[in-house]
């Protein structure tokens, strides 16, 4: 059986929804932002192998390397804000932390 | 001798100047020294010298038909013109000289009699505005300003009689004095009117040319004759309106003197004699039967009165009732003459009776008598007034009494009305055994109560000066021939129309559209005329009236004896009753206790009044308010009602519909942001739901499309 485009499709679903998982579940921030990391990486494979098997140029690749240079930004940001938030209340639990509650 | 032109400035000074020193006194009186009295008495000295002044001139003139009229444009509204003017006369001359003598006089009184009074200085400004207001109807050439200034003397004697307002009797008794006289004024007002909406005019001389060029219809002229009379029916105090003028003896003594004796009562008789060829022979029945009845009735009721005023009041309703009966009888010249006697007697009177209360504290005859020994100046000149008024011979009152009488029984025997020739003679006996009586109880006898007769004491110069002065005059102010051919016939006379025509006929052409209201012939309302020339005849028409001239001598002769007879009487039995005690006044009065009781109660004119006017009044008040609080109350408060309920409805518009929507906008919202806010949980993972899910939704939306 080759390996085609579909595969990796699909791996690159299951990262994503992996991600999405994470994110809806988990009430560590770092977890979080964890499975904003899937996501992105979800989407990088996708980026990459539709690059590879419909495009055949490096479209897909650079956008794939402008995806990892933001997720290192991202990830930069996000751990400040976590930080930031156990300053501010002493816990990393995302479902304590509901001041904007309408 | 004063020029025409003279004789108007020196008039209009005897108006000014009156008026003068009740602006002075009013204004600054309080802070003249003596607060003021020497300017009141100097200047009415000077108005009366002026006044003698204009007598003297009409004296050596000698003809009662020369007239001066000055007149200056006054007010013009459109087609309406009133002049104000001065109409100078012999009948003028003579009241000019009345008025000023008596003020002047009650000026000098008062000095004496008002001492010391609170409101001294506000006294004398109302003598002088009363003294202005006179001159204002003895002066006026026009029936308007005659109107105005008889409203202005009835203010006047309004201030006057509640001059001692603080007391309640005073209070009343000019009130009375002010609405009788409106009864009197409305009338007054009706009748003039007539006049002017007939002739557009309301000058006398004017009034009379046309009189006799274009007469009114005959009851019209009647009812404007009435009407005219009704104004001397209220000011005159004659029956049935006299009733004010007793009470009217509230004022200070001088002022009843002045204003209720001498002069403002007898403005009445003054306006128709001087008005006399407006009243046709019907109109002047009426007034010479109202004189007669007056006369009588005042005199019978003065018999009975114990209070010295009140008697002289009464004693004056009678005098003027004599000579609104003269004119109405046609002795014009008589009435006025008598005007001119009576001023001076019948102020003295008052003065001196008022000098008797100044000493003794009480109006009271039966608390009086022997005052002849305290009072001896106060007595002899009240007994000359005595005398004259009771028509002794020789005296003032005599001459003119007898002129009345004279012309009563003329008229009488020529017209069949002997009824007041008969009334007027009862009145003349009544008068002189009441004013007999009235002396025998205040100076003679004994005296009946010891403390007040002790402490009597003659009265100062300023009140015994005018007495003395006022007693020369009531002694011989008549002369010593009667008034048609005595000097009297110099000043007084009929008019004579055809004069008065020849000189202001100018004005009847051009009123001549005026045709459809009177179309009468000229000589329709005065065909019956010739008896009321009275006495005047004889001079006026000499041998022309053989007839009239022989009843008027007869007349004369007959009611000579007659007065003479009946005053003789009256006194003779007065001196019986009171002096000698041989009639014992007791017993007559038990005997004839009903007639008694009636006069005391001044036949009962009072009582009548308060169940039938007051009542009326009354009655018609309550309807009147009941009207309002039924009818018109029920409108107002009826808008109120609906106001009340379409402001409820308004309300509650306001506060269901109105408010409800802003309400109802702001509930909705709030609803709506309750169940919104759910949605924010604040929890991040939540909205990272919501955003996928809503993003499948889109999703799947648009793989749909």
């Amino acid at each position: 059986m080759t390996v085609g485009l579909p595969h990796f499709l699909t791996v690159g679903a299951l990262l994503f929804s992996l991600g999405i998982f994470a994110m809806m579940t988990r009430r560590n921030a770092v977890a979080l932002l964890m499975g904003v990391e899937l996501i992105l990486n979800g989407a990088n494979v996708n980026f990459v192998a539709v690059s590879r098997y419909v495009d055949h140029g490096v479209d897909g690749h650079l956008m794939a390397l402008f995806v990892i240079a933001l997720a290192a930004a991202e990830a930069a940001v996000g751990l400040a804000i976590v930080l930031a938030m156990f300053r501010n209340f002493g816990t990393v639990h995302v479902d304590t932390v509901n001041r904007l509650k309408g | 001798m004063l020029s025409e032109n003279g004789i108007l400035w020196t008039a209009l000074s005897i108006l000014l100047l009156p008026l003068l020193s009740y602006v002075i006194i009013f204004f600054f009186g309080k802070k003249l020294p003596r607060k003021g009295d020497w300017v009141g008495v100097g200047l009415l000295f000077v108005t009366w010298v002026q006044a003698l002044r204009i007598f003297a001139t009409f004296w050596r003139h000698g003809d009662p038909q020369w007239r001066v009229e000055g007149v200056i444009p006054w007010l013009k509204v459109g087609d309406f013109t009133a002049d104000a003017g001065i109409l100078v006369d012999g009948t003028t001359a003579v009241m000019l000289v009345v008025v000023s003598t008596v003020s002047m006089l009650v000026h000098l009184f008062s000095v004496g009699y008002m001492h010391g009074d609170r409101r001294y200085e506000r006294y004398f400004a109302f003598l002088g505005f009363f003294t202005f207001s006179m001159m204002g109807i003895v002066l006026s050439n026009s029936l308007m300003f005659l109107y105005i200034f008889w409203e202005l003397v009835g203010l006047a004697s309004y201030l006057l009689i509640g001059f001692f307002f603080h007391k309640h009797s005073a209070a009343d008794a000019n009130k009375k004095a002010f609405l009788t006289n409106r009864v009197g004024d409305f009338g007054f007002f009706i009748g003039l009117m007539i006049f002017f909406t007939a002739y557009g005019t309301f000058n006398y001389l004017e009034l009379f040319a046309l009189m006799q060029t274009a007469p009114l219809t005959g009851a019209l002229l009647t009812w404007a004759g009435i009407g005219l009379f009704m104004g001397c029916i209220g000011k005159s105090a004659q029956a049935p309106l006299h009733i004010w003028l007793p009470d009217a003896m509230e004022g200070p003594t001088p002022v009843s003197a002045l204003i209720h004796a001498a002069t403002m009562v007898a403005a009445g008789v003054y306006m128709i004699a001087r008005l006399q060829p407006l009243f046709d022979p019907t109109a002047l029945l009426v007034v010479a039967y109202i004189g007669a009845i007056t006369a009588f009735m005042a005199a019978t009721i003065a018999l009975v009165k114990t209070d010295i005023k009140k008697s002289l009041a009464y004693s004056t309703i009678s005098q003027l009732g004599y000579m609104v009966m003269a004119i109405g009888v046609g002795a014009a010249g008589a009435g006025m003459f008598h005007l001119w006697t009576h001023a001076f007697f019948k102020a003295l009177l008052f003065l001196g009776s008022g000098s008797v209360i100044h000493a003794v504290h009480t109006q009271e005859m039966p608390l009086m008598g022997g005052l002849r020994r305290k009072m001896p100046i106060t007595f002899w000149t009240f007994a000359i007034a005595t005398v004259a008024i009771s028509g002794v011979p020789f005296f003032s009152g005599f001459y003119s009494k007898d002129a009345i009488l004279a012309g009563a029984l003329a008229f009488g025997w020529i017209d069949g009305h002997m009824i007041p020739f008969v009334l007027a003679l009862l009145a003349a006996g009544f008068t002189a055994f009441y004013m007999f009586r009235m002396l025998f109880l205040t100076f003679m006898g004994k005296p009946r109560d010891e403390e007040r007769y002790s402490h009597a004491h003659e009265s100062p110069w300023t009140m015994s000066v005018p007495l003395l002065f006022l007693a020369v005059l009531a002694f011989a102010s008549s002369g010593w021939k009667g008034p048609s051919n005595g000097w009297f016939g110099k000043f007084v006379a009929p008019y004579d129309l055809e004069m008065i025509v020849a000189q202001h006929g100018g004005e009847t052409l051009q009123t001549a559209h005026h045709d459809d209201v009177h179309a009468e012939p000229v000589d329709a309302g005065h065909a019956a005329g010739p008896a009321h020339g009275g006495p005047q005849d004889e001079i006026d028409h000499g041998g022309g009236h053989d007839e009239h001239y022989d009843v008027h001598h007869k007349a004369h002769n007959v009611a000579m004896i007659l007065s003479i007879l009946v005053a003789g009487l009256g006194i003779g039995l007065s001196w019986l009753t009171y002096q000698r005690k041989l009639i014992n006044s007791e017993t007559v009065k038990s005997k004839l206790e009903p007639v008694h009781t009636v006069f005391q109660n001044m036949y009962y004119f009072d009582e009548l009044y308060a169940a039938t006017v007051y009542r009326f009044t009354l009655w018609f008040s309550w309807l009147n308010a009941a009207f309002d609080r039924v009818v018109i109350d029920g409108i107002v408060n009826g808008f109120g009602y609906l106001t009340r309920a379409l402001s409820w409805v308004s309300g509650q518009i306001d506060h269901y519909a109105v408010d409800g929507l802003v309400n109802g906008v702001g509930a909705v919202i709030q609803g709506a942001g309750e169940g919104v806010r759910r949605v924010h949980t604040g929890r991040v993972q939540t909205y990272l739901v919501y955003v996928c899910f809503s993003l499948l939704v889109l999703v799947l939306v648009f793989r749909a499309l």
